[in-house]
């Protein structure tokens, strides 16, 4: 097995230290001898546990023209991520215990990062019937998150059993809380803007409505729920009142969320359209506080590829989503870090720790202590760098990011102890 | 002028006035025997349409052609909503015939904005209606048709004058262009819709709005009745047509409360019994068929002023 010494470098934002990495596990650098081993410099370089992204569409099996396994796991490496949850809405859908099998051995074989599927809420993503959650858990991959992301599990009953039955096993439902009829046809965030363009407006009450609605679910059946890609401040309001009354509910924040304003959609460009949709300044600054103040609990990328000719049409017929891996780290510095809302300890809670809590990984997220798996990030912030599409490591380039100037770089990212990126390429 | 003509919002006053002079010189043109001027021989004009529009294409192909351009219509069938031909490979392929001007009608708002800003053509590009976003070029006649009958003869033009819009607001991109444009010139637009028809963020357009037909009707120069599309109809925004028509259609009753010189307007189609009544889209102040002869005439003002009306123009 291999043993890596990063000198001089700082652990979760503190004093520069050596950090040493020994078959697989973080070893006690000042107590063992690193014979033999392989140096990095960390000099100005920040140390984080290997970043775990509990939503990441990675495309495989269905739509291989805009990610595969292979190429969706590579660009997490290269944004700091030893772990992703690769969501369900793939074609056929992950919602029996072959599908997700299948993406996790994808996964195994492509040796970027660890992929654990997410499991479908219903057969199919139709929101009728339940799949088979058990079977799904059961399988070698081990499935703990379930959702029908994409579509929200918008039948009250489907959702309270839902919600009961993956008890059984520790599981969560991870709801995309959008209601169905609030949002037909819906294009981009409801308000002053879409009666303008005249693009059908997706209000905040559609998602809100749903969140108030599960959270008072859980409470009442006694499980856990997480909500993806919260979008408003009343969503962040009704999350904490929850939180406040003891319900057991995680949420999460996406990148673009915490950057990106609804603005951006009158240029009509759909590099910019997303679901839930960008949504006013006011959220993005109730996103960042509830993100601070732990009411939200992670980072989330929502990391969604598209071919080319899916975003080089006009807006309503383009597609929803936009890439994140690559850029997520970058964002949160900007957004979190440099305005001080979060320091890089903060950092590793919201996109490694507690992500990984929510999925019940194991092994992932377990910080940087002796005898954690060795799952690290080297990160310089002090670079800044303009984002070039054609740099990235997914098989698209729907990023909306593109030509911004952003800070910060992922040097070095190691599963389990092994560098799975060096010097900011792939190895 | 811009290059292109996207919105109506993009109109400064002394754009939308210089337009609005065009069309009145470039008017006198349809009352001689031989209809037609030199100004845009060997330009080429396209009518690019992804909705059915009979009238407004037909507009566009009589201004054209009253200026002397060559026209090309193409009717592409769907958009790539419907997964036919895609919007970029459309403008590719008119780009290729050498278009001088595409003239667009689409389903999808913002398809003009997209055809003008993502480098597919070169050609200047003229919304002629896209979704529920905007159509200039009628908000242009619409205030060329007001101008002639309450702005010509007084200092100001339409300055002051007050206008409502009666009807469907929220899928409306005459109302749209039309709140823009005479906000421009100066004129007070009043949007008359039940709650469920006007947008979000109305009260933030530079106009009023009102839910009550029979408050705002005496006080106004101006009417312009909007259609009510079929597919609103069972869309849950009002109960039924009858009460639509009963709280919101223009009839004889509401029409005598007018004052004397106030116009009645509709962009057409009308729906005859709906939001009007055949006596009073036949009556004395109905401009309605006017409406169509200044179609003509501004838009041959818009092509001629963005194509520079002369070879060296280009």
């Amino acid at each position: 097995m291999s043993t890596y010494l990063i000198q001089n470098v700082s652990v979760l934002g503190g004093e520069p230290q050596d950090l040493l990495l020994v078959d697989g596990v973080v070893a006690d650098a000042s107590a063992t001898p690193a014979e033999g081993a392989q140096v990095v410099d960390g000099t100005g370089l920040i140390a984080l546990p290997g970043l775990v992204d509990l939503h990441t569409h990675l495309r495989e099996p269905g739509r291989e023209d805009a990610e595969t396994v292979e190429s969706g796991t590579a660009a997490a490496a290269r944004g700091g991520f030893t772990a992703v949850h690769a969501m369900a809405n793939t074609d056929p859908v992950a919602d029996t215990a072959g599908v997700v099998e299948q993406v996790w051995r994808l996964g195994r074989e492509a040796g970027h990062c660890d992929v654990f599927p997410v499991g479908a809420v219903t057969v199919g993503l139709a929101g009728e019937r339940l799949a088979e959650l058990g079977a799904m858990a059961d399988s070698a991959a081990r499935v703990r998150v379930f959702s029908d992301d994409g579509k929200c599990v918008h039948d009250a009953v489907l959702m309270r059993r839902a919600l009961e039955y993956v008890k059984a096993f520790d599981g969560v439902v991870a709801q995309h809380a959008q209601e169905p009829r609030l949002t037909e046809g819906a294009q981009m965030n409801e308000g002053e803007l879409s009666g303008r363009l005249g693009l059908a407006g997706w209000p905040a009450v559609a998602e809100e409505a749903i969140i108030a609605r599960d959270v008072l679910l859980a409470e009442h059946v006694g499980s856990r729920l997480h909500v993806c890609h919260v979008s408003t401040a009343g969503s962040v309001e009704l999350i904490r009142w929850a939180k406040g009354k003891g319900v057991d509910v995680t949420a999460e924040v996406c990148p673009h969320h915490l950057l990106l304003t609804d603005e951006l959609a009158a240029t009509y460009d759909p590099i910019y359209k997303v679901n839930p949709p960008l949504r006013t300044a006011r959220d993005v600054e109730a996103l960042r506080a509830g993100l601070a103040d732990g009411t939200i609990d992670i980072v989330a990328t929502d990391h969604a590829p598209h071919p080319h000719e899916d975003k080089d049409c006009e807006w309503a017929a383009a597609a929803f989503g936009m890439l994140g891996l690559e850029t997520a780290l970058s964002i949160v510095q900007e957004t979190m870090v440099d305005p001080g809302l979060l320091d890089w300890a903060g950092v590793a809670d919201r996109m490694s720790s507690a992500p990984a809590r929510i999925g019940r990984l194991d092994d992932h997220g377990r910080g940087l202590e002796v005898g954690a798996p060795a799952h690290v990030v080297l990160y310089d912030p002090s670079v800044r760098r303009t984002v070039d599409p054609a740099g990235s490591a997914s098989l698209s380039r729907n990023t909306p990011y593109r030509g911004m100037e952003l800070p910060g770089r992922v040097v070095a990212t190691f599963l389990r102890g092994v560098p799975t990126v060096l010097d900011g390429e792939l190895v | 002028m811009k290059r292109h003509l996207l919105s109506a919002g993009d109109l400064t006053r002394d754009d939308a006035e210089l337009i609005l002079s065009t069309a009145a010189e470039l008017r006198d043109l349809a009352d001689r025997p031989i209809k037609k001027l030199p100004a845009l021989r060997g330009r080429t004009v396209v009518n690019l349409f992804f909705e059915d529009s009979t009238r407004t294409r037909i507009s566009f192909e009589a201004a054209a052609k009253r200026l002397s351009a060559d026209v090309i219509n193409f009717a592409a069938k769907g958009s790539s909503v419907s997964k036919g031909e895609s919007l970029k490979d459309t403008a590719l392929t008119l780009e290729a015939m050498g278009a001088d001007a595409v003239v667009v009608r689409h389903g999808a708002s913002g398809a003009p904005h997209r055809l003008a800003h993502s480098g597919w053509v070169r050609s200047s590009v003229v919304n002629a209606g896209d979704g529920t976003h905007e159509h200039p070029t009628q908000a242009l006649l619409d205030a060329f048709t007001m101008w002639r009958h309450l702005g010509q003869s007084r200092p100001g033009g339409l300055e002051g004058r007050r206008v409502a819009i009666v009807g469907d607001v929220l899928h409306s991109r005459v109302a749209r262009s039309n709140a823009l444009l005479l906000q421009t010139l100066g004129a007070e637009v009043t949007l008359v819709a039940p709650p469920t028809l006007l947008p979000v963020g109305v009260e933030t357009w530079p106009v009023e709005t009102s839910y009550d037909i029979d408050r705002v009707l005496p006080g106004v120069d101006a009417v312009m009745m909007l259609r009510v599309q079929r597919e609103r109809m069972n869309g849950g925004f009002f109960p039924t047509p009858r009460e639509y028509s009963r709280r919101y259609g223009l009839d004889a009753r509401r029409m005598a409360a007018l004052q004397d010189h106030t116009i009645v307007m509709h962009p057409g189609p009308m729906v005859r019994g709906m939001e009007i009544t055949a006596d009073v889209a036949d009556s004395e102040r109905s401009v309605i068929v006017e409406q169509v002869t200044n179609g003509v005439a501004v838009r041959m003002a818009v092509l001629y002023l963005l194509l520079g009306g002369n070879e060296s123009g280009a």
